[in-house]
């Protein structure tokens, strides 16, 4: 078999080479005219859940979400910074509770006003339990979350009691917790505004969604294809430079680079791993590799008495010093990844929290020092080291063997470390949310929306929903819960990284790469970026 | 011959319940929870999972799952997808028509290239054009679709740009040669083969000579006399082998970008749903079951002596 995965790649490389010479030079297979009225076409994967913006939790479905909707907050798609959209401004005096007011003059594409209402039904309708919406903990700020949506047992209410309607451009938000960042988070694709077609004819709206964005929808064949064209009576002032974009799924992101390189597609936005080392030669700079809001780490289990002393403390500092990051991600990843000095991303800007570094000494791969530290904690607990991963997507295998080797190296020891596959996806994230991993396992982390925050307190608060290796420490939860009060928004980036910092002495998880977004574009087209979501921004896209 | 086939169908319903529960209980062994799987690395209420899982009948114990199951199907509801909620039947439906298609051409030309090979071939044993065909289908039997399938992509698409490389939202005619060629490259081998082996075996029957004896036209003796009795293990490998068309390619499905039945079923295995996989399970075991008492009963047509009673 492993032969046979080598023609495979041989024969993709010959015929990708070649093809670079032979038809790069076509003029696209995208229909429609250049210029302003130009159609970009597109690669796409099948969304995972239907189109409903707070049941959408992947890119794909997203895609589609950020062309047809806007909402109160926007984040600008190349630094990531939230800027008002819709909302006139959202105000507060306690950083608890927030008055929201509107622009006047927005509607949606089928005529109807955007409302304090359309907001205010869209929130109660994502955090509704029956509604099943899989982004409904983006509301878990809200006074009233766990009334109708507990997290066992039934719901006891069906709107949240902290969401209020004023007037038609006007409502007003309690939290159950200051918050002074909140409005920052509005952006997320989860609080859009919703017509009234979406709750009257659901089946049809969903079958054709309907929303507010620069795009309308043309056509949707679920499972194949999109057509999205620019909507001309648009309010806002980001419109589409171009005249639409036909949205094509693949299964294989290989066919998708040989319809980009064959002059048949515009854009792909997930460049093939087998691909990365022919990727200059084909496209040139027409190829993008950003950061993209992602950090991978290795998660350890605090539920496990084991890890939970101030040797094993030593032991994962120690562990943290023996990787060698740089390498890795040159060499298994080519530099599609980047080696992590802190807990956030780079793509927050150092305005937002991310500070290259913070991390210091204990995230440099160091082998002496490393050593020391592991054998002064009194060595890996129960003497090897197993770190879990999914073996089906993702081929987590690679780094996992390389990082497993990095740490043997420094400890002498073939046996110090080893990849603990798990088969599914599926089974993996079920035992991990469980607690019934022992050892280490992967873990990773894609940001709701641009803040630190985002990147600390669902994941390291003391039972926060996603601090699955349950860890706690009283120092961190008091900052975190000090930078939330902060109203000045440069003071609470500080507090938020003085919580980092006790990250570094603790190493609750050891940070290991952010990871970049990828795409490559035909000569058809220009002006291609990603946002901080690696979603490209459609609606900037210019055709030739 | 009624009564014939009124046993085969009725043989039919054990075979279809067994591979149904069969392939019910597998999708249901394997590790992992779907619905949990949805929610990617983050953190899903445990109350949610539930409400999901009793919407879609997920929650009660596997037997009940199944009769759930077979009574919804008996009256020709499918079912749900997991995550993206849509009816399976629809689903199923708008991937059929493009599997259909490359069947159809796939088949078409297995039969006239294969047979016209295999007679060619079979006339005269032992020949010089009789080793080269064993030649050219060795290589085809040999070599993996996927190898053929980017072979000829590069060749035909990239290097003389006489086709797309992958086939465009909705493909026409033209545009499903090429994938069909590659889908039809094994059966053709098989069925060359076997055509060349039954084809120069017959030719040295007796009612060969007789029929040659008698001074019947060339054309008549090889068309009627010789095919009739040649075909019989050729129609047995085409009756089996338009099942396996119909069942989509999962292989040269993914390396033309065509969203039929092959990459449909792939795409449910990786996200675990249950309900897809066994759907377009159950209307293959349908599809193999009725082609192979298609083949069944033109035996009979091929050949007069044999009666079904």
């Amino acid at each position: 078999m492993r032969g046979a995965t080598q023609v495979r790649w041989a024969a993709c490389a010959v015929a990708v080479a070649l093809a670079a010479t032979a038809c790069g030079g076509g003029d696209g297979g995208g229909s429609g005219g250049g210029g302003a009225d130009g159609i970009v076409s597109s690669s796409w994967g099948d969304p995972q859940n239907p189109l409903e913006p707070a049941n959408t939790n992947e890119v794909q479905g997203g895609k589609v979400l950020d062309m047809v909707f806007r909402g109160l907050i926007r984040y600008d798609p190349k630094t990531g910074e939230a800027k008002n959209m819709i909302a006139e401004s959202i105000d507060t005096k306690d950083s608890q509770n927030f008055t929201v007011k509107l622009k006047d003059g927005w509607t949606f594409s089928n005529g109807e006003k955007v409302t304090a209402k359309s907001f205010v039904d869209a929130w109660n309708y994502g955090a509704a339990l029956k509604n099943n919406q899989k982004n409904a903990y983006f509301f878990q700020y809200i006074e009233g979350y766990d009334k109708v949506h507990p997290e066992s047992g039934s719901a006891s209410a069906e709107t949240l009691s902290g969401l209020k309607v004023v007037d038609d451009l006007t409502f007003t938000a309690k939290l159950t917790q200051k918050f002074s960042l909140w409005p920052d988070t509005l952006g997320y694709s989860a609080f859009v505004p919703l017509p009234k077609a979406f709750y009257d004819d659901h089946d049809a709206w969903l079958s054709k969604p309907v929303g507010n964005g620069p795009y309308t929808i043309d056509s949707y064949a679920k499972g194949s294809s999109m057509k999205l064209r620019k909507w001309d009576d648009y309010p806002g002032d980001d419109k589409a430079k171009n005249g639409g974009v036909d949205l094509k799924v693949f299964t294989d992101n290989n066919t998708a680079y040989s319809d980009l390189t064959s002059g048949n597609l515009d854009l792909v936005d997930d460049v093939p791993a087998s691909q990365l080392r022919n990727v200059e030669a084909d496209l040139g700079d027409r190829y993008i590799n950003t950061p993209a809001g992602i950090i991978q780490t290795l998660a350890f289990p605090f539920y496990d008495k084991e890890w939970d002393t101030d040797d094993a403390r030593k032991v994962r500092q120690g562990l943290s010093m023996a990787i060698n990051r740089a390498q890795i991600t040159d060499q298994i990843f080519q530099k599609t990844r980047t080696p992590a000095s802190d807990w956030t991303s780079p793509v927050l800007g150092d305005d937002g929290g991310f500070k290259k570094g913070l991390c210091g000494k204990e995230c440099t791969y160091d082998k002496a020092a490393a050593k020391k530290l592991i054998d002064e904690g009194g060595g890996i607990p129960g003497g090897q080291l197993k770190i879990s991963y999914n073996a089906d997507t993702g081929s987590h295998k690679e780094w996992v063997d390389a990082v497993c080797n990095s740490i043997n190296n420094v400890m002498g020891n073939n046996k110090a470390c080893v990849g603990g596959p798990v088969g599914t996806f599926a089974d993996f994230r079920a035992q991990v949310s469980t607690q019934k991993l022992s050892g280490a396992w992967r873990a990773g982390w894609q940001m709701d929306y641009p803040l630190i925050q985002n990147f600390l307190q669902p994941l390291y608060y003391t039972n926060a929903p996603s601090n699955d290796g349950k860890w706690s420490d009283k120092k961190f939860d008091d900052l975190i819960d000090k930078a939330n009060a902060e109203s000045d928004k440069a003071k609470a980036v500080t507090t938020f990284q003085d919580a980092e910092k006790v990250l570094v002495e603790q190493m609750p998880v050891i940070p290991l790469w952010y990871q970049n977004g990828s795409a490559g574009y035909s000569d058809r087209v220009d002006n291609v970026a990603l946002n901080p979501f690696s979603v490209p921004v459609y609606s900037e896209i210019t055709v030739k | 011959m009624g009564r014939y086939v009124a046993r085969r169908l009725l043989q039919m319903i054990p075979v279809f319940l067994g591979s149904t529960l069969l392939v019910f209980l597998m999708m249901y062994a394997l590790p992992g929870d779907p619905v949990r799987a949805l929610a990617g690395e983050q953190h899903v209420d445990a109350s949610q999972i539930a409400a999901m899982k009793a919407s879609l009948g997920l929650d009660k114990p596997i037997w009940l799952q199944y009769l759930n199951y077979l009574g919804n199907l008996f009256q020709g509801d499918f079912g749900q997808q997991i995550g993206t909620q849509r009816p399976v039947a629809e689903v199923i439906s708008e991937a059929y028509p493009i599997t259909v298609r490359l069947a159809i051409f796939a088949f078409v030309f297995t039969v006239v290239a294969g047979i016209s090979l295999g007679i060619i071939a079979g006339l005269k044993a032992e020949s010089i054009r009789d080793r080269g065909l064993l030649g050219l289908t060795l290589v085809l039997i040999s070599m993996p679709s996927f190898v053929l399938g980017f072979l000829v992509q590069y060749f035909v698409a990239f290097e003389l740009g006489i086709a797309k490389p992958n086939v465009s939202l909705e493909p026409t005619n033209g545009e499903l040669i090429m994938p069909a060629i590659v889908l039809a490259s094994l059966s053709l081998a098989y069925v060359a083969r076997l055509t060349r082996t039954s084809v120069a075996e017959n030719i040295r029957a007796d009612y060969m000579r007789t029929a040659v004896a008698k001074g019947l036209p060339r054309r008549r003796v090889i068309g009627v006399h010789l095919m009739r009795n040649s075909l019989i293990p050729v129609v047995t490998f085409l009756g089996t082998d338009i099942g396996a068309l119909m069942g989509g390619a999962i292989v040269t499905e993914g390396i033309f970008n065509i969203k039929g039945v092959g990459s449909l079923v792939f795409e449910a295995l990786k996200k675990r749903e249950g309900a897809t996989v066994v759907g377009v399970v159950t209307l293959l075991v349908v599809v193999y079951l009725v082609c192979s008492l298609l083949v069944d009963l033109l035996y009979a047509v091929l050949d007069p002596r044999i009666r079904y009673a």
